[in-house]
């Protein structure tokens, strides 16, 4: 199948469906109504699941069912939408339920406004709802990278038993690029009749399978939460994925960037290599589990004088950069979280004065 | 002669938590008599509610589910969309039905979904401790009211029967009773009627059931019935509200 230009919330809706998921339950909100609207056409035809629900808090109980019951189920929503969705994520992430969430980032906090932003990276990264839990977060660069994620998604969050998140921003919801749907991402649901709600004669058993999150006794409870952290260990392990950039030069400056913002890095990267000023970087395609050991690496070359957080936040993710580059290396941090995406000639004036500040 | 009364297959052998007096107990029963009776057990998928039954898949011997507060109507949603061969039901409060779950239980009737709800309405919030609810009647003393029930604070009790039945939507609904062996009879029967609906595939079903909870009311058993029968029965009128013929 050759490529065709799509708008990226049309894409990802799609990307779900030629993954092997056709339920799909949301909640409208800008900048990513397309996506349901698109499937509201889709998935009729194919005999899909569409559903518009009464808020976004009722989507991720629609999710929780469905997905308790052991059927691929996907929703998209943008940051508002996220945050009365942070509930249902918590109780999901503890009933231990596979499930795709797509997170369409707008500006924040409270109603913000509907332009591109990445603000919601620590609610999607260190919780967002109650408790201990964690989703598995990956950035999208590209609308083919969306796609290729959201395809990803669903064999990801069966392997863990955990929500998957896809954190985009409006840019990539809003753009039209061409892409194609690799046909070897589709993939098949796993068997779920160990744990799934599927009715106990679907699966010839007499024993009732439970979905829950209520544990009363503190030491199952503790085990409970020690069982979730091995697993989230176990994704630093084998799911961590970034994305490394021109780090073979003797970079001065290495920036960590991920998402839209760090195609406009790539972009400032490349006309300062045309000028001969060399600047590495590092892009997390896996937001958690975060990239560590490759930011530690890249931070502790020789000809690395500085490290450059740049986001459309105002610093969320310095944190995370932080306890990668122990205190080895200065971090700075550039951003703009109104909706205007900073652009490369910003990116390259910023990057030469933190050299020079830290030359000073 | 074999047996002519047994266990339901549908519930397990656990002891139930359930205080002395309480009228949970009976509505597990009856729930899953009418499961054995329809020979559903081995498809139905039930949703349990944060409050006191929220352990009520240790009693029944079935798929089950378990709720955040009030969200239970969203999650049989879930399920019934994406797997309509599946027979399934909430198992709320009033607290968690009436409450912090109208949202989800308007919405769910409204659309029409095809599963079942047992609506317990005691009037308090009983696994949290004896506070005021949506369904608390006027005067009626509570943990956060100790002085009673003040209507022009808080409103009058919340009849969701007749809330739900004002959807124009398909749907049935009715309100019963466990408290006298003389209403159990009629309970099954409208929880028969609701599940059948169900599987024909015919429309949303409520049964509401008045019930009690001395423990909370304060009273014994035995003053908690007639407690109820004097007073929330004269509020909450027993009766079909909605039918979908």
């Amino acid at each position: 199948m050759g490529k065709i230009l799509m708008k990226g919330n049309e894409a990802i809706g799609e990307a779900a469906i030629r993954a092997g998921c056709l339920n799909y339950f949301a909640y409208p909100i800008t900048p990513q109504s397309e996506v349901s609207e698109y499937l509201s056409r889709r998935l009729p035809e194919i005999r899909g699941v569409f559903l518009q629900a009464e808020s976004e808090v009722a989507v991720s109980y629609m999710i929780f069912g469905a997905a308790g019951c052991g059927e691929r189920i996907f929703t998209t929503s943008s940051s508002p939408g996220i945050s009365l969705m942070s509930e249902g994520l918590s109780y999901i992430a503890s009933a231990q339920l596979p499930a795709v969430f797509v997170n369409i980032m707008r500006g924040g906090p409270g109603l913000g406004g509907i332009l591109p932003s990445q603000g919601d990276y620590f609610q999607a990264t260190k919780g967002g709802g109650h408790g201990d839990y964690r989703l598995f977060v990956m950035a999208p660069s590209s609308v083919q990278e969306a796609v290729e994620m959201v395809m990803k998604a669903f064999p990801l969050a069966e392997k863990y038993r955990n929500p998957v998140m896809i954190l985009g921003d409006g840019l990539i919801g809003q753009m039209m690029e061409p892409i194609e749907f690799p046909e070897n991402l589709r993939s098949e649901p796993t068997n779920k009749d160990q744990w799934a709600t599927n009715g106990m004669a679907t699966r010839n058993s007499d024993k009732p399978n439970i979905v829950k999150s209520l544990f009363l006794d503190p030491d199952e409870l503790n085990d409970h939460n020690l069982l979730l952290k091995a697993k989230y260990e176990r994704m630093k392990r084998e799911d961590t994925k970034y994305e490394p950039y021109n780090l073979d030069a003797d970079y001065k400056v290495l920036i960590v960037s991920y998402g839209t913002m760090s195609r406009v890095c790539r972009t400032a990267i490349d006309n300062m290599k045309a000028e001969g000023f060399e600047v590495g970087m590092i892009r997390p395609q896996t937001l958690f589990p975060f990239p560590e050991k490759a930011i530690s690496d890249a931070a502790s070359k020789q000809s690395c004088e500085v490290v450059a957080c740049i986001e459309m936040s105002m610093g969320q993710m310095v944190e995370d950069v932080q306890r990668c580059v122990l205190g080895k290396r200065p971090v700075k941090w550039y951003g703009k979280c109104g909706g205007d995406v900073p652009t490369p000639e910003e990116v390259i004036y910023v990057v030469k004065s933190f050299l020079d500040k830290n030359k000073a | 002669m074999g047996k002519t009364f047994k266990k339901p297959e549908a519930l397990t052998d656990e002891h139930t938590h359930y205080c002395p007096g309480c009228t949970h107990g009976v509505i597990h029963r009856l729930v899953a008599e009418v499961i054995d009776e329809l020979g559903i057990r081995g498809r139905t998928v039930g949703i349990s509610p944060v409050g006191c039954a929220v352990l009520a898949y240790n009693y029944f011997s079935f798929d089950f589910q378990e709720a955040a507060h009030g969200r239970a109507p969203a999650m049989a949603t879930g399920i019934k969309r994406v797997r309509p061969d599946l027979i399934v039901f909430t198992y709320q409060g009033d607290g968690d039905l009436a409450s912090i779950g109208m949202g989800e239980i308007i919405h769910a009737a409204n659309r029409g979904e095809k599963f079942t709800t047992i609506f317990v309405n005691n009037a308090v919030y009983g696994m949290t401790g004896g506070q005021m609810a949506p369904t608390t009647m006027p005067g009626q003393r509570t943990t956060t009211c100790p002085l009673g029930r003040n209507v022009e604070e808080v409103g009058m009790p919340i009849k969701m029967a007749e809330l739900l039945s004002s959807l124009e939507t398909r749907g049935y609904i009715t309100r019963q009773t466990v408290i006298k062996p003389k209403y159990i009879i009629k309970a099954k029967e409208a929880i028969k009627k609701a599940f059948t609906y169900q599987l024909e595939g015919r429309c949303f079903s409520l049964v509401e059931l008045v019930s009690t909870c001395p423990t909370n009311w304060g009273l014994t058993p035995v003053e908690a019935v007639k407690w109820a029968e004097e007073t929330l029965l004269p509020y909450y009128k027993l009766g079909e509200y909605k039918t979908p013929e």
